[in-house]
């Protein structure tokens, strides 16, 4: 009985999310792939490990495509200026799961431009210096915060070679269901795992980059996109000697 | 003759207390949100009242871990089905009041009523946020 119940629940609820999805949509946000949204069952394993490709060579100067739309998806953008804060301070303390970067080979002057996040280490420094074990390393390689346990301690920031976590300063107005942030945490790029665990494919970044610099994909599956590619030609680890085997490579630095 | 004045006052008892456990379960589940709909919630009434915090507990180690988001008992779930609309067609924060009729909301009716803080929406948004994908 409670089965059918439960059952009959399931099939509204589909149907009212469907029916919303139908009239929600707006210029600029993709409602219907939730309708398609196939909720992970199974726990995450190590047969996966995800990571970026970022091609600097095809990363135009002065492009932020990248940072906008990881922004705007994961609700960085909802975050509004702290009164009295000054305008060089908010853009120095903000938190940014992508920050574009310039750097430069002192031999040759050669500048390349490029998306920096969470790096996605095999062997994470934030996840050795963690005291409460808030940030951990999926199975599947992805390098989170889990907030519940987060006291702000802001270890691994220190911890992280890459810069790549942001603090929460202040308290949050506004923040979307899938990417909840609160004061007192740390946070960073989770490669959208609300798409991992609901079955939609690549990451915010990949979709926002207009020149596809970013290619997203499986690490351990040898026939992806991204590990053929990877096979094909040569790419770096970003700071290789500290051999924390980073899930984000690059290619033209 | 005692025995039977005994079972009316039991009988009368149990009448009074189904009639007052009915008008509760109507006060707190708010009209308008896709909850009032429905039967029941995800397990029976009672034992979401006493163990709800325990399911959401579970989940968000599971979820946050494992990744498994397909469970019953997952916070925006919560939100998503108890929800309710002013009359503009604008989402109410489930832990809030409503401005207009000074109702306290899902969550807030009884926590506020039991004197037990709510932390989840310090983090958690209490209306449902769509973004992107």
């Amino acid at each position: 009985m409670s089965d059918n119940f439960d059952q009959n629940r399931r099939d509204f609820v589909s149907v009212a999310s469907k029916a919303a999805a139908a009239t929600l949509i707006a210029p600029g946000v993709l409602l219907q792939s939730v309708a398609h949204a196939k909720p992970r069952s199974e726990p995450v394993s190590d047969e996966n490990r995800y990571g970026l490709l970022i091609d600097t060579t095809k990363c135009a100067d002065g492009c932020s495509d990248c940072v906008t739309g990881c922004e705007k998806e994961n609700g960085l953008d909802m975050l509004l200026k702290p009164k009295g804060a000054s305008d060089e301070s908010w853009e120095r303390q903000r938190p940014r799961w992508i920050r574009t970067v310039k750097v430069k080979d002192r031999l040759s002057g050669h500048v390349s431009s490029l998306p920096l996040m969470c790096q996605h280490c095999e062997h994470p420094p934030c996840v050795d210096v963690c005291p409460t074990g808030a940030s951990f390393r999926r199975a599947d390689g992805i390098v989170m915060v889990d907030r519940h346990t987060c006291i702000g301690c802001r270890y691994c920031m220190m911890a992280c070679p890459y810069k790549a976590r942001s603090f929460i300063h202040e308290n949050v107005q506004l923040r979307p269901t899938v990417a909840p942030r609160g004061k007192g945490c740390v946070e960073s790029c989770n490669l959208c795992v609300h798409r991992r665990d609901n079955d939609v494919a690549g990451t915010a970044c990949q979709d926002a980059c207009q020149h596809g610099a970013i290619l997203f994909g499986d690490l351990n599956d040898p026939n992806s996109e991204i590990s053929q590619a990877l096979k094909e030609r040569n790419h770096t680890q970003l700071r290789a000697d500290l051999k924390l085997n980073t899930g984000v490579r690059y290619r033209g630095i | 003759m005692v025995n039977t004045i005994t079972r009316l006052i039991l009988i009368a008892a149990l009448v009074f207390s189904a009639a007052v456990s009915g008008a509760d379960r109507k006060n707190s589940v708010i009209e308008g949100s896709k909850a009032a709909e429905l039967d029941a919630c995800v397990a029976p009434t009672a034992l979401m009242r006493r163990e709800h915090f325990k399911f959401i507990e579970h989940q968000r180690d599971i979820t946050v871990h494992q990744g498994i988001r397909d469970t019953d008992h997952s916070l925006s779930g919560c939100v998503d089905c108890h929800v309710a609309k002013d009359t503009h067609g604008k989402h109410l924060p489930i832990d809030g009041l409503n401005p207009e009729t000074a109702e306290k909301q899902f969550c807030a009716g009884c926590h506020e009523y039991s004197g037990v803080q709510l932390d989840c929406f310090s983090c958690h948004t209490n209306v449902p946020v769509t973004t992107g994908k």
